[in-house]
């Protein structure tokens, strides 16, 4: 029977901690008290992307998006727009056209200039169904390339596309699965790395959530090319509906035959286990990531040997990313040419983004390579709060570095990201305003680094231990000129001689600010000052007597007592007492507290 | 094998395909520092001292690890290495306790040499340092604070004794070496080899010293001071002097421990004698009782005794249950020298020096009191001795040499083999086929058992009946043939194993080589050898005709495997709980 609407509910893990859990139940629940749920048909879906609006709900055919949704909102869109057909105005996504009336849901700013080619079933799909990823050409691929191509015909059609890994180093999958293919084995394994770590981004396991399938057949058809018969998804255990949505679509899968012995009678076999990482960022360096599946320490392994010649229990094994994996079956359905169309010259498809920071829309989003920063920032992600001014953008994670308001233009791919010291990553994007301390933002991104070191190489173990003490006496104040060139040449040392990416790639942040905001850093050292007011060391809170009214919101609320004043007196600060928390200048009304 | 042809700094070189830059380097006569490679042991690259430029390649390359390539161009000095080798030894010494005034390595510190040799200034990168426990055995201490995370105790811990009780804790720049859940080392498994410490290349691991409590014995005027020294000390000591790997110092040595004021100084070579009488003769029983334990394995090494004990204690009936020749030492010492001399025992005080740091835990075991005291008071390490000869200013180098003294000094250089790996085995051989035999044998060499191989084997004849034996040295190896036997695949009938590997000459007691020089030598070979020459040049060369022997089992035991023998000279084992609090 046809239903005569859908209800789509998000499952994402934004959505799901924002309670649309039980937004679902109360659908089911609502929906069969008036006698409708033959009618219509409730679907918990993967992330729509716009995380910034949720718990979002989508009600099909007319594409309705409605946004901040709460479990006391269902009976009211039961009963007005599914019963009745009566939008409920109050919810609704608020873009409207220039004639008042609402704008479809792909026609919003913010997914108008997005390509959903990995994320094409989220939002769209119940994860939990093998059936409706069957319905949506699932597994298609798969059978294609086993019936119609050769290994190597696939591997060529992979390298055709021009697909480079989207884990963040960027290197040509059909070259990696070249030599995965070349090295001679009888046991061959395919692994993802779903060991997504950079602070921020959450595209792998948006993808997991919502279209566990994909990643899956992806592994097969890699399977199939580089002759394994064995698959292992490593992924987080802080990802709990993603690994078990996993859990349930490899059920599924080898339930209908799909995974296992002699699949679809087509005499290949394969199958997949699921790995754990316990939390360390490390983890998703590659030969880390190996180490730790076979039960190690996940720490990175010296390479030569590469992972395709000698990897998961010393033999050669196939890396590749979630998202990597979330291109692949388009790829063969579409053909290569179709992919590589996309893009730029030497980066060909889209990329997801994690936009995070200070912008309006954050959320997911899905982009042809060489979409402009500007075009990211001021259009899909709708700008920054409050007209602040745009600073800096953050790419890559740990790893990347800022790029400046003045290079906004950058047409973002791999390559352009290098060159101006920054990095694709993983994809996480944070957006920075005019409020941010750009020397804070590298000391926050190397904390992390130093925090996640696996402490096995010198240069990374203590070199970033020092960095990281070096800027910290920046932030204070209680560095000196020559301290930033010792800095700047530890860096370098850094990147050259540590063993594996973290450390090769942990000063980024610090060389990056101080190419592009030197002269933050030189205001702190030389003139013991934070532009931004960030620094705590180095800001002193004031309170202007010709703005105060004595109304003794500050005193109240200072949490250690350092405020003084009798009422309709200007108050004062004692600075000695002062922890710099701001609660104060929250709490004034009059804007009379200043840094 | 193929060969590649390279270039490093622009001198040309061909070696075998798969050799390491760093040994392509030697060759074209460059040498590169390195940290954390220890040859065959240890190969991480984490240290990153061992770097150079290579043509081409992204960053710096560790040449500890890395292979050659055909046309390869390497650059092992340009600046931009020296400042970076530079660089990270002063980071290295940024979270190392520059207590080097104080340090047991003082002189023989490798990262003392590396921070010379790159001009380094210690303290360019001050910055918040660690602070550890010191974790304290009756053995060996380690000492995190010196620590420099080159992983090779670990390394050598895993790999090479398959033991694998102390590993990297906690990550980032709180990681360190320690055990499992932070347990000190005293409630691990740990086998006392102490091969951690002779791989440690700074002071973070050390015996634990007890040159004071000799000192004391010494000082007091009531005790009667016996020492004796095992096989391996005299082909060891002399490196602590100067002397170059392999020489044999006996004469200095022992008049290096008149001087310090022994009342006798004996050699325990005596007692490996006695060992091969009892040994030889329990074997000879086990194989004409259909019911024994086959096959036997010998017990002279603490630290195998203790990984059987703990990790497997059903095999423990192939243990032979003679004492180690320690062990033997001192019971005769306290039972037949005491009654004889007219000593107390509570006035007799035993010291051995061994080649080792298990036998710190040996003298305290269970059944190893014959005479109701312990058998051995005290147990000093090669280096120790070293140690305790320089504290009292004795010009080791100017001493004549001197011989033991009688009638408990001189023993069969079938003893002394006991030092190498196969010793044990080619010295009960040596009595074993002459008491089956009844007649001495035309040839006394067992040159199958010998080398520095992990595992040997040899088929021998005695009186028609062809006998397997094996040897093995190192736990990972003993491990192997553990398995084997617990498979029901072992057809050896007796087998020698050694805790460390090459024996007694590589013990955990020994001085301790930098890595520039046991990466470049073997240094097990260059020890074992001088035992060898020692037995080749020698005329008694068989345990049962050393004349102490003779006398022991005249006067006092009166022949192996006797009740009083057994009471004396023999101990027993039990299983041991891994991780008990």
């Amino acid at each position: 029977m046809l239903e005569r609407a859908h209800i789509l509910v998000c499952g994402g893990t934004g959505c799901t901690s924002g309670n649309s859990n039980k937004i679902y139940s109360e659908f089911q629940t609502r929906l069969k008290e008036q006698g409708l749920d033959k009618e219509v048909k409730l679907i918990m879906t993967g992330c729509f992307g716009l995380c910034a609006r949720g718990p979002i709900v989508v009600v099909y055919p007319e594409g309705t998006f409605y946004q901040h949704v709460k479990p006391e909102d269902v009976a009211e869109i039961v009963g007005e727009h599914i019963l009745k057909g009566r939008p409920v105005e109050r919810l609704l996504h608020s873009e409207k056209e220039e004639d008042g009336s609402l704008k479809a849901i792909n026609e919003t700013d913010f997914y108008k200039r997005q390509k959903r080619v990995v994320l094409r079933n989220c939002g769209i799909i119940n994860p939990e169904s093998i059936d409706e990823y069957l319905a949506y050409d699932g597994y298609k691929a798969y059978e294609k390339v086993v019936t119609e191509m050769t290994p190597q015909g696939v591997i060529d059609e992979i390298k055709k596309s021009g697909l480079r890994g989207r884990g963040g180093g960027g290197f040509s999958t059909g070259m990696k699965w070249q030599f995965a293919h070349d090295s001679v084995s009888d046991v061959k394994y395919v692994v993802c790395n779903a060991d997504e770590g950079d602070p921020g981004a959450f595209m792998d396991r948006s993808l997991l959530e919502g279209d566990p399938h994909a990643v899956i057949e992806a592994m097969m058809i890699a399977g199939y090319a580089i002759g394994a018969r064995q698959g292992y998804i490593y992924v987080r255990a802080e990802y709990p509906i993603a690994v078990q949505r996993l859990e349930i679509a490899i059920g599924q899968a080898r339930e209908y035959g799909i995974l296992g012995k002699n699949i679809m009678g087509l005499g290949h076999d394969f199958d997949i286990e699921l790995r754990l990482g316990a939390g360390a960022f490390v983890c998703g360096e590659e030969t880390a990531l190996l180490n730790s599946t076979e039960g190690k320490r996940g720490e990175p392994r010296q390479r030569p040997p590469f992972p395709a010649v000698k990897g998961l229990f010393e033999k050669p094994t196939l890396i590749n990313n979630v998202e990597t994996y979330g291109n692949i079956t388009q790829i063969i359905l579409n053909g290569a040419d179709w992919f590589a169309s996309m893009g730029t010259e030497k980066s060909k498809g889209t990329k997801v983004f994690a936009l995070g920071g200070k912008i309006n829309n954050t959320g997911l989003v899905e982009i042809p390579m060489g979409t402009t920063l500007r075009t990211i920032i001021e259009e899909i992600g709708g700008g920054i709060p409050h007209g602040k001014k745009f600073k800096a953008a953050q790419t890559g994670g740990p790893s990347g570095g800022c790029i400046p308001a003045q290079l906004i233009d950058t047409k973002i791919d791999y390559d352009n990201l290098i060159a101006i010291g920054s990095m694709m990553g993983s994809g996480g994007l944070i957006v920075m305003d005019e409020d941010n301390c750009m020397v804070d933002i590298a000391k926050f991104f190397l904390e992390f680094t130093v925090d996640e070191s696996c402490g096995k190489c010198t240069p990374c173990r203590i070199g970033n231990k020092r960095l990281y003490e070096m800027l910290d006496a920046v932030t204070k104040g209680k560095a000196t000129m020559e301290d930033l060139d010792k800095m700047e040449q530890l860096c370098y040392y850094i990147k050259e001689n540590s063993l594996c990416g973290l450390g090769q790639t942990a000063p980024n942040p610090v060389l990056s600010t101080l190419k592009y905001f030197r002269d933050e850093y030189v205001e702190h050292v030389k003139n013991k000052r934070c532009p931004a007011g960030v620094c705590k060391a180095l800001v002193s809170y004031k309170i202007n007597p010709d703005a105060c009214i004595g109304c003794g919101l500050c005193k109240r609320n200072c949490p250690v007592g350092a405020i003084s004043g009798d009422i309709k007196q200007p108050h004062v600060i004692d600075a000695s007492k002062c922890i710099k928390c701001g609660a104060c200048v929250q709490a004034c009304r009059k804007n009379a507290i200043v840094k | 094998m193929k060969q590649v042809t390279l270039k490093i700094n622009n001198v040309s070189v061909t070696v075998e395909a798969g050799t390491r830059i760093l040994d392509a380097a030697k060759k074209a006569g460059f040498n590169i520092p390195t940290l954390c490679y220890l040859k065959d042991v240890c190969n991480e690259g984490s240290c990153r001292v061992c770097v150079v430029e290579v043509k081409g390649a992204r960053s710096l390359v560790a040449s500890c690890s890395a292979v050659v390539a055909e046309g390869m161009e390497v650059f092992t000095n340009t600046p931009k290495v020296i400042n970076s080798r530079k660089k990270t030894i002063e980071l290295i010494l940024s979270n190392h306790k520059k207590a080097c005034l104080m340090c047991v390595r003082n002189g023989n510190c490798e990262l003392a040499t590396l921070a010379q040799d790159y001009n380094c200034n210690a303290f360019e990168y001050e910055g918040v340092t660690e602070q550890y426990d010191i974790d304290e055995t009756p053995y060996l201490v380690r000492d995190n604070n010196k620590c420099v995370l080159c992983r090779r105790c670990v390394a050598v811990c895993n790999k090479i004794q398959g033991v694998g009780v102390i590993g990297p804790n906690k990550r980032g720049f709180a990681t360190h070496i320690g055990c499992a859940f932070e347990q000190p080392l005293s409630s691990t498994p740990c086998v006392a080899c102490g091969q951690c410490i002779t791989a440690c290349p700074v002071g973070a691991l050390h015996e634990k010293d007890d040159t004071d409590k000799v000192k004391a014995l010494l000082e007091d005027k009531d005790k009667y001071v016996i020492v004796g020294t095992a096989p391996s000390v005299r082909v060891g000591l002399g490196e602590e002097f100067g002397y170059p790997i392999g020489t044999n110092v006996e004469g200095k040595m022992v008049s290096a421990l008149k001087r310090l004021g022994f009342d006798k100084v004996f050699d325990v070579d005596m007692a490996a004698d006695m060992t091969i009488m009892e040994e030889g003769t329990e074997f000879l029983h086990r194989l004409k009782d259909k019911t024994a334990a086959l096959p036997m394995m010998t017990s002279c090494s603490p630290g195998w005794i203790r990984y059987m004990e703990f990790y497997y204690p059903e095999l423990l009936p192939h243990l032979s249950t003679c004492k180690s020749p320690q062990q033997m030492f001192g019971a005769i010492m306290k039972t037949y020298y005491a009654k004889k001399y007219n000593i107390p025992v509570d006035k007799l005080a035993v010291v051995s020096i061994m080649p080792c740091v298990a036998k710190k835990t040996e003298i305290t075991r269970e059944g190893q009191s014959a005479a109701g005291v312990p058998d051995v008071d005290v147990v000093l390490s090669t280096r120790e001795l070293a140690r305790l000869i320089k504290n009292q200013g004795i010009d080791f180098k100017g001493l004549c040499d001197e011989k033991f003294d009688d009638p408990i000094g001189e023993g069969s250089t079938a003893g002394l083999l006991f030092g190498a790996t196969g010793g044990v085995m080619e010295a009960a051989l040596r009595t074993v086929s002459e008491v089956v035999l009844g007649k001495p044998l035309d040839k006394i060499d067992f040159k199958a058992v010998r080398g520095v191989k992990g595992i040997k084997s040899a088929k021998v004849t005695l009186n028609g009946q062809t006998i397997n034996v094996c040897v093995a040295s190192s736990l990972s190896n003993a491990k192997k043939i553990l398995e084997d036997i617990k498979a029901g695949k072992c057809d050896y009938q007796f087998i020698e194993i050694m805790t460390c590997p090459g024996g007694c000459v590589n013990g955990g007691g020994q001085p301790i080589q930098p890595s520039s020089v046991t990466n470049n030598s073997d240094i097990r070979a260059l020890r074992a050898k001088a035992i060898y020459d020692a037995d080749k040049k020698a005329t008694l060369r068989k345990s049962h005709e050393t004349a102490a022997v003779k006398t022991l089992y005249k006067e006092f035991f009166n022949e192996p495997g006797s009740h009083r023998a057994h009471e004396i000279l023999h101990t027993s084992y039990k299983k041991r709980n891994k991780y008990e609090a």
